[in-house]
């Protein structure tokens, strides 16, 4: 009987359980080895080079205000640290989520009352590489808010959504048929712990919402536009499903 | 007892496996040459992003689906025309796209809305193909 229990108890697992926490699996683990080393050494990580201007641009003064992000923020390495492992997380003064370069728009507009530059652009991704690395190491660790996570819980959905001429969802790639090949490509379990990352089919860094554009166009759905709300709440539940994960910012990947 | 033996084997049976969808009206019969050319064609086919199968020729074929090799062995040419047109009727959860539907898709890419992935001739030539799969 306690048998027969014990197996009905087994039987009623859910059979998709989510990708435990043993499991998780950086993208970095399924690399060749040449491109592991690339991104372990400074002097060859492309990224680096991002990292390196976005150095620069945290103590030019830029604006109207004539104020460098170092004149409030001082050294980036004890003000920043930690702080990119725990975006997207919520703005107060407008009660939306941001993400880590929607946080430092806002920075620009409201402290340096400046034109922030345009998502995408290089020193947007240079100081967002910059402020990244300021937490290479350390484990993600998401707000604990209830309003990220009702974001958390959307971006889910949106995950699990099927979409696009070929009707493919992020779930069923990334959670069911991770570690397996797409074409040549091994397919990872979509942990956002590097971005900014240098792509080596880019040429050059991108972020997170750049590779999601990517995959969207891939199964053949109209990606929403850089900023979009869908994109920071697909990237909430992403790093809240990779809590724990420590950040590589600047990763490469292929 | 026999209810419990009954349902089993209703739950076992695969759902409507072995339903199969006639050639269209107006279509006319398959190129198997043709077809080879659309499997292998990763634009057009995307067949071997997911599926290996017979090709030598081509480097870098998925393993998310079965081996497309025997496929004309293991399904009829009726039974490869549904899993091809719209392989959802018999298993909502599957990755393998409907290659002729374009009800129920959601945030379609503006070039390809109510456009199917492949058109009926195209279908055809696949299904022409497949068939000679034999093992």
């Amino acid at each position: 009987m306690r048998r027969a229990l014990a197996a009905l108890l087994l039987l009623a697992l859910p059979a998709a359980a989510p990708v435990g926490a043993e499991e998780r699996r950086s993208g970095f683990a399924d690399m060749t080895p040449a491109t592991q080393a690339m991104q372990r050494d400074d002097a060859a990580n492309p990224g680096m080079l991002w990292a390196l201007e976005g150095e620069a641009l945290w103590l030019a003064p830029v604006g109207r205000a004539a104020k460098a992000c170092a004149a409030c923020h001082g050294d980036a390495a004890a003000s920043m640290r930690g702080v990119a492992a725990r975006y997207p997380a919520m703005d107060d003064a407008t009660g939306q989520a941001v993400d880590l370069a929607g946080r430092i728009a806002l920075c620009q507009v409201r402290h340096q009352q400046a034109d922030p530059a345009p998502r995408e652009s290089q020193p947007a991704l240079a100081l967002a590489a910059y402020v990244g690395l300021q937490s290479r190491g350390l484990p993600i660790t998401p707000a604990e808010d209830s309003r990220m996570a009702t974001l958390r819980a959307a971006g889910e959905a949106l995950y699990r959504e099927r979409r696009g001429q070929l009707d493919l969802s992020c779930a069923q790639c990334h959670d069911d048929n991770a570690g397996r090949r797409l074409a040549g490509s091994v397919i990872p379990q979509g942990h956002p712990t590097g971005y900014p990352i240098y792509r080596l089919e880019w040429q050059a860094v991108g972020s997170l919402q750049r590779r999601l554009r990517g995959c969207m166009t891939g199964v053949r759905s109209e990606p929403y536009a850089y900023g979009a709300p869908e994109y920071i709440a697909i990237e909430a539940f992403l790093m809240g499903r990779a809590a724990g994960m420590a950040v590589e910012t600047p990763a490469v990947r292929p | 007892m026999i209810r419990a033996v009954l349902l089993a084997l209703i739950l076992a049976a695969p759902a409507r496996a072995e339903e199969a969808l006639p050639r269209p009206a107006g279509i006319a019969p398959g190129d198997p040459a043709r077809g080879r050319v659309i499997v292998a064609d990763r634009q057009r086919g995307l067949c071997l992003l997911c599926h290996a199968g017979p090709f030598p020729e081509e480097r870098f074929q998925g393993n998310l689906a079965p081996n497309l090799a025997g496929a004309g062995s293991r399904w009829t040419e009726g039974q490869l025309r549904l899993r091809l047109v719209d392989g959802r009727r018999l298993n909502p959860a599957t990755i393998m796209p409907s290659y002729g539907r374009t009800e129920g898709l959601h945030h379609v890419g503006r070039v390809w809305q109510g456009r199917t992935i492949l058109g009926p001739q195209e279908i055809e030539d696949v299904v022409a193909y497949l068939t000679t799969l034999k093992e």
